[in-house]
């Protein structure tokens, strides 16, 4: 047992000296205010949301402000957010080096083996549900077998999947469409919470929600701050962290006044933000996330540190088939049914928006928040432009030229990165 | 009055708040062999990518006059065209191409029609393949040829470029004695063909063994060229001019005071993980508590592999034997156990299987005992900044801070990194491999520095290493490992290179 001991190599010794006593007082006036610095130091991260404030801007707009109404801002919420849950799974896979091709087929069956239990079977909608979870994960951890166990490219083994799932898909359904839903069921992605504390003409527990979510935004934020201050880490200054707190605070506000001006908070949009805040966790603080990081970063380096790799690799894809499952129940609740069609190109959509939020082609780069502004930028472009009328064909063509450039300045990123040294 | 083929005159080249070359000066005499050392760091690969239009005019100040002309190189197809070509530390090869088809790649030797004459480039081929001594098949793949050859092989490419002044950076890095000696030979049969060359290196017995001149840089200027045809130009010499004073001793003096066994390994045997045939066979050492044990051998003779297979299994299959850790037997069957019963170790290439060169310095000293900064699965990612800044510091870990990006840190500070994560995870033993492999010299005296630290507080230290004077210079007691099997075991103080290269190639004759 003497690894237990805390560590005691001289190192050690020596760190411990940092003060731990200082006040908050005295570092609320520490840090930079250098706001250029700041963005130019993180321009990868930065740079992706600055590019989203002016896409939202730009189809404001062209969009006589139709964008940004109350009634837009909730569909937009509902139209996308099947993609972006499946671009939390799917940022997760790429960080690792991996990628996943079989999610809109996944989406599809365990949309239909819901389907049949509850119309079909006329079973309650939560068996439905449940039982496509249970659907994803299985398939999960056949993806997960091949690709960590045989270790079989993913790239063949989610094309195979790709195939497989869409096939079995036909199957389950017969080849045929089943809908309707009970009503219960449709409450998943078209249902709303709303009255709930009344309000005239809004409805006041949206904006209460919004409320309790800046104020635990502002709590968690400070109290990172006064640790790193602690641990002696550079800060930004105090005015420019409370403006970072405020236009958070003043954009998610804006954001719940909207919504309670039309329907009320979707439902799905709870789900949407828990997977959110639970994942932006894992990613970051946890040990799990630290070492889809390490592998994808130097598979080799990961294996020789300790780094389970086989495991890590197979609960990736596991927790890829859950979120592909949700994705599909949110989906086939708010289509209203099963459809042998359904989630069709999801996949491409869901890559797309882990890219343009800034993870890396080779792996080691990435991050849950990135991926879900790509999806927005991809969900803002596509709104902006049916609103406005712009044909499909041409729409195609945008998403595909936008997917291209964000990859392109990535990679010109990284080069001048490389260059300076 | 001197003929020089090459003047650079005035080079100054700045990136972006650092100033990587000011006022360099560098005259080649025609047809000799110019050697360029400094530290790393100093500015060697980017005056050559000065030279060899990586960098194109412009970026820089400053004049390139070759063969007597001013030159302007705006590619590395212009510098070529003029002659100059360059070999980099990481060979550029196919590894699925034949040796014809890499000599000739860009380069394709055409027939009718622009269709490539197979017949006409694998002849060739042949005869530049004589040319440099390798006596192998044009139409073998590249993969199958070892390190040494693929270095011919480039060497070769060269020479069908019709080069004129050849740029070879650390030739012999990752050569073992035998291919180094050809490869030096076959540089001095090149000067007498009237090619000159450039050598960048780290090995001063080299430079001296073969150059003419010595150019010295440090901190991204000239600092002198010797002749080394005087004779009296020393290692000694040429390191002073390196790091600007004398070192008293290449390595740091310690007291040895051996305690009881850390690390008992028996009768290992190793087995390699596709082709039949033992890697490692029936191998038996003992490291103990405050020593440092070295083992000597040549490449290919096992000794990465033997203690990769000891770190948890991490190499080849059928591994058989024993093994105790403070006399208690262990078995571990991954590197997550190896590292639990208190193994660590360093490898030889830092940069593919020790590093996350993408991620920061604090997330590389980490890497390995995540678990001792988390609770429940949770990082807590401010002890982790202290931990690593305290590294920072006592390693001395050049770099602005903990988040600096691993992959843009000097070859030294990589490896002080790799060493600060292993002693993290709080070893028993650590078993170093090629521990100052392309590092400069002040890193390596900080590194031995620090095994002296390690090994005061009472840690086994096991050292693998193809430089002889750095094992006799570190190890109280030295193996020898020949095709598999320890062939010898003394202490330091009976060790002489010549014993212990007797030692190490004596196998090899009972099999041949």
């Amino acid at each position: 047992m003497t690894r237990t001991v805390p560590p005691s190599s001289e190192p050690e010794a020596q760190t411990a000296t940092a003060p731990k006593d200082v006040a908050p007082a005295v570092a609320l006036h520490t840090g930079t205010s250098n706001v250029r610095q700041l963005l130019t130091s993180n321009l990868r991260q930065s740079g992706i949301y600055v590019a989203f404030v002016a896409i939202v801007a730009l189809f404001a707009v062209l969009t006589d402000g139709t964008l940004l109404s109350p009634g837009n801002v909730t569909n937009i919420v509902l139209q996308y957010s099947y993609i972006l849950i499946l671009a939390i799974g799917m940022v997760i896979v790429i960080i690792a080096g991996h990628i996943d091709l079989s999610v809109g087929s996944v989406v599809a069956l365990t949309g239909a083996v819901s389907a049949v239990l509850v119309i079909r079977q006329g079973m309650p909608w939560w068996v439905g549900v449940l039982a496509a979870l249970a659907t994803g994960l299985a398939i999960g951890a056949w993806h997960g077998f091949w690709v960590a166990y045989v270790g079989i490219p993913a790239f063949i083994v989610t094309l195979a999947g790709m195939l497989l799932f869409r096939g079995l898909t036909l199957q389950v359904l017969d080849n045929i469409s089943l809908s309707p839903f009970p009503p219960a069921y449709g409450e998943i992605a078209s249902g709303f919470l709303n009255g709930l504390i009344g309000g005239d003409g809004y409805d006041a527990f949206t904006l209460l929600i919004g409320g309790i979510a800046v104020a635990g935004y502002a709590m968690s934020q400070y109290r990172s701050r006064i640790a790193r201050i602690r641990y002696q880490q550079p800060v930004e200054s105090f005015p420019l962290f409370v403006t970072k707190i405020v236009l958070v605070g003043a954009v998610v506000m804006a954001f719940a006044w909207q919504l309670a001006h039309a329907r009320g908070l979707p439902i799905v949009l709870i789900i949407l933000a828990v997977l959110i805040l639970v994942y932006g966790v894992i990613t970051k603080r946890t040990v799990f996330g630290r070492q889809v990081y390490a592998i994808g970063g130097n598979l080799a380096a990961a294996t020789l540190s300790g780094v389970k790799v086989r495991a890590v690799n197979f609960w990736i894809f596991v927790n890829m088939g859950f979120l592909a499952a949700i994705a599909g129940v949110v989906f086939s609740s708010r289509s209203n049914g099963a459809q042998p069609g359904a989630g069709n190109m999801f996949e491409l959509d869901a890559i797309a928006a882990a890219f343009i939020g800034g993870a890396a082609v080779t792996g080691g780069v990435g991050t849950v928040v990135g991926a879900m502004v790509g999806g927005l930028i991809m969900a803002v472009m596509s709104n902006g432009m049916q609103l406005m009328g712009v044909d499909q064909s041409i729409q195609s063509v945008v998403k595909g030229l936008v997917l291209l450039l964000a990859v392109a300045f990535d990679v010109y990123n990284k080069r001048r990165a490389g260059a300076s040294r | 009055m001197d003929d020089h083929i090459l003047e650079m005159r005035g080079i100054t080249k700045t990136f972006p708040g650092v100033k990587a070359l000011e006022d360099v000066n560098l005259a080649v005499r025609r047809g000799e062999i110019h050697a360029i050392c400094g530290e790393n760091g100093a500015g060697k690969s980017t005056l050559m990518k000065v030279l060899s239009g990586v960098y194109p005019t412009g970026s820089y100040e400053g004049e390139i006059v070759f063969d007597g002309q001013p030159v302007r190189f705006s590619g590395i197809r212009d510098s070529e065209h003029v002659g100059i070509v360059i070999i980099h530390q990481e060979l550029a090869l196919v590894p699925y191409l034949s040796i014809a088809e890499n000599i000739f790649l860009g380069n394709e030797r055409r027939g009718r029609f622009g269709v490539i004459d197979w017949n006409k480039a694998n002849a060739e081929a042949g005869e530049l393949l004589r040319s440099v001594g390798l006596d192998e098949n044009p139409v073998t793949p590249v993969g199958q040829l070892g390190v040494g050859k693929q270095q011919l092989v480039e060497i070769a490419k060269a020479l069908s470029k019709d080069v004129r002044l050849l740029i070879l950076d650390e030739p012999t890095a990752a050569l073992n004695d035998n291919d180094s000696a050809h490869l030096l030979d076959l540089l001095r049969r090149l000067r007498d063909r009237g090619i000159t060359c450039i050598m960048i290196s780290h090995k001063l017995n080299e430079i001296t063994a073969v150059s003419d001149n010595v150019t010295v840089i440090r901190d991204g200027k000239t600092v002198e060229t010797l002749s080394l045809h005087a004779g009296e130009v020393t290692q000694e010499r040429i390191i002073r001019g390196m790091v600007g004073r004398d070192l008293e001793s290449y390595y740091p003096e310690r007291e040895s005071h051996p305690g009881e066994e850390v690390l008992r390994v028996e009768d290992w045997t190793v087995w390699h993980p596709t082709q039949e045939r033992k890697i490692v066979d029936g191998a038996s050492l003992t490291v103990r508590a405050g020593e440092v044990v070295g083992i000597a051998g040549l490449m290919g003779a096992g000794r990465t592999e033997l203690a990769m297979s000891i770190f948890g299994r991490a190499y080849g299959r059928n591994i058989t034997g024993r093994m105790y850790v403070h006399g208690k037997e262990v078995k571990p069957r991954n590197v997550a156990e190896a590292i639990d019963v208190g193994i660590a170790y360093a490898t030889e290439d830092r940069k593919h299987y020790g590093l996350n060169l993408i991620e920061d310095i604090r997330r590389n000293v980490s890497a390995a005992a995540l678990g001792k900064l988390a609770s429940n699965g949770f990082v807590n990612g401010n002890e982790e900044i202290k931990v690593a800044e305290g590294y920072r510091r006592d390693m001395n870990i050049k770099a602005p801070s903990v988040a600096s990006v691993v992959g843009k840190l000097s070859g030294g500070n990589q490896q002080k990194v790799v060493l600060s994560k292993w002693l993290y995870t709080d070893p028993e033993v650590l078993i170093l491999d090629e521990p100052t492999r392309g590092i400069d010299v002040g890193a390596k005296y900080e590194i031995y520095t620090i095994i002296n630290r390690l090994v005061a507080a009472g840690k086994a230290v096991l050292v693998i290493s193809s430089e002889l004077p750095e094992l006799l210079g570190i190890c109280d007691r030295i193996y020898t490992l020949s095709a598999g099997r320890i062939t010898g075991e003394m202490p330091v103080g009976q060790a002489t290179q010549e014993n212990l290269m007797e030692l190490m190639t004596k196998e090899k004759e009972l099999a041949a």
